[in-house]
């Protein structure tokens, strides 16, 4: 039996999105994956629903004459209850994006629209709903599948931790300001075996709902390698072999993942790609701990990742961090930069580890002036205890 | 956007695939070899326009593909999954991709994420050329 292709109602009121998405399509066409069939309103759409009852997917646009896509969201479930909906909104539009979900959009693109996503995006709604037509006795499943994307757009502030390790010898402190749009960077800190701590901090390539989903599963995935494993680069390779089985969108994430040994008092590191940490003695000095030349994360498998350890020395503070600090920029178009961070603690080293977090944010926030943030800026600090 | 229409194999086109307030995209076609200048800035807001500007430029035809960079004044990751993105592309249709000319900063960018381990970066086009072999 042949198998029915995915029948698509696209709802856009720009006539030229017809062609492009027919072009763009095309091989999904050929392959008898999907068709399509457009419409140029909300009210046109709804008729269209009607008269030919076997729409499995609307996509539709927000603004719109006549009747416009969050309106039409509302109605959809009065012609069929199952039919799935992707809303296309403007890039960042979190309100209207919200607003969407909430009235059960159950998934977006932004524009201009990659059409990589979309299809992304399609077939993991198909999969949703072929799930959905499956499970329909079972009212519990329906309900955590329909939460699944609600929870993703608070994905990325609900991962991070918030409650930091502390002891006698040593002290840490994080914080991430995030730019307007979902995805980005995140962080880590794990208590593990034998009072060691492990500490990641990362940033994903793009923003996004699939960037956030991605996201979710480095975090994941680099929490369950590093617990149970004190090398770092065994963790890195894991996790970048793990990211590789089912990358067809070609993100990344850059990861510095470290490890302190409260023991022998050394930090050990594996690079994925991130910026190198920079240390600032408590003599002021600084230095910046050298790359280990690792490729970040989801490009190529089965790669070996290598790391180094540095001994630190009481008042020693290790800061880690993503280019949302070195790359902010000020209204000149200057870069923050490397040099900025150094001079931040030169008059007075830090002593803590709150207080020299909340220093380099009030730095960055100061050199930027009123200049738009344009990514996500996040700063992990590790601090040994003066003895 | 102007096609490759009508051109004997061999000769050479030129034209501007993409020209926006802070992103310009200038192509070049020599035989089979696509020669891609980019000048500005790529960041999260054009890394699409930048990947559809390389997608509507290279041709299945194309046996290799060379991105200039040297008016490249930055590129963030979402620029970086886009280079990453078209090498995957050309590997597919087994064409030759390198990158050429990037400034200090640019080329640190690609060196401390590790993307100069897979996409080749030449100092400059005559270089990438010649990697190419003829």
């Amino acid at each position: 039996m042949k198998k029915q292709p995915c029948k698509i109602l696209v709802v856009d009121d720009e006539p030229d999105l017809e062609p492009l998405m027919l072009q763009r399509m095309r091989r999904r066409i050929r392959a008898g994956d999907y068709s399509f069939v457009f419409a140029g309103n909300g009210i046109e759409a709804l008729e269209r629903l009607r008269q030919d009852g076997d729409i499995d997917l609307v996509l539709s646009d927000i603004n719109m004459p006549r009747m416009d896509g969050l309106a039409l969201l509302e109605q959809i479930p009065q012609v069929d209850p199952n039919i799935r909906s992707v809303i296309i909104s403007a890039y960042g539009d979190m309100q209207n994006i919200r607003t969407a979900m909430n009235r059960g959009a159950f998934d977006f693109v932004t524009k201009p629209v990659d059409f990589e996503d979309l299809t992304i995006t399609i077939d993991r709604t198909m999969r949703n709903l072929f799930e959905w037509r499956e499970a329909l006795s079972s009212r519990d499943k329906l309900v955590a599948l329909q939460n699944e994307l609600d929870v993703a757009s608070s994905i990325q502030q609900s991962i991070l931790p918030t409650q930091f390790p502390k002891s006698d010898d040593y002290q840490i402190a994080a914080n991430m300001e995030p730019a307007r749009n979902v995805g980005g960077d995140f962080f880590d800190i794990l208590r593990l075996e034998q009072g060691r701590v492990g500490i990641a901090v990362a940033d994903v390539s793009d923003k996004g709902v699939p960037a956030a989903l991605f996201m979710m599963s480095s975090r994941t995935l680099l929490k369950g390698a590093a617990i149970g494993s004190d090398t770092p680069g065994d963790v890195l390779r894991e996790v970048n072999d793990l990211l590789n089985e089912e990358n067809d969108a070609t993100m990344f994430v850059t990861v510095l993942y470290a490890m302190y040994d409260p023991e022998t008092h050394k930090l050990t590191y594996a690079n994925g790609g991130h910026n190198s940490p920079l240390v600032v003695h408590a003599d002021g000095s600084t230095e910046l701990l050298p790359l280990t030349g690792g490729i970040a994360l989801g490009i190529i498998p089965g790669i070996h990742y290598k790391q180094t350890s540095v001994d630190l020395a009481p008042g020693d503070t290790v800061f880690f961090y993503t280019d949302g600090v070195t790359e902010a920029m000020n209204e000149e178009g200057e870069e923050f930069g490397i040099g900025r961070l150094e001079k931040v603690f030169e008059p007075s080293p830090p002593t803590d580890s709150d207080t020299a977090t909340d220093a380099v944010f009030e730095a960055v926030h100061a050199f930027a002036g009123d200049t738009a943030q344009s990514d996500d800026i996040t700063c992990v600090t590790f601090h040994r205890t003066a003895s | 956007m102007e096609a490759n229409t009508g051109q004997e194999d061999g000769a050479l086109t030129s034209w501007t695939v993409a020209e926006t307030d802070n992103l310009t995209i200038q192509a070049r076609r020599e035989g089979g070899t696509l020669t891609a200048a980019t000048e500005g800035r790529i960041d999260g807001a054009n890394a699409r326009l930048f990947l559809e500007a390389l997608e509507g430029a290279i041709e299945d035809s194309d046996t290799a593909v060379l991105l200039n960079l040297s008016e490249l004044s930055y590129i963030s990751s979402a620029g970086l999954r886009v280079i990453l993105q078209t090498a995957k592309a050309l590997r597919g249709q087994q064409a030759q991709f390198a990158l050429c000319s990037a400034k200090g900063p640019i080329r640190e960018v690609f060196e401390i994420s590790g993307i100069d381990q897979i996409v080749s970066i030449h100092d400059s086009e005559a270089d990438a050329l010649a990697s190419f072999g003829s």
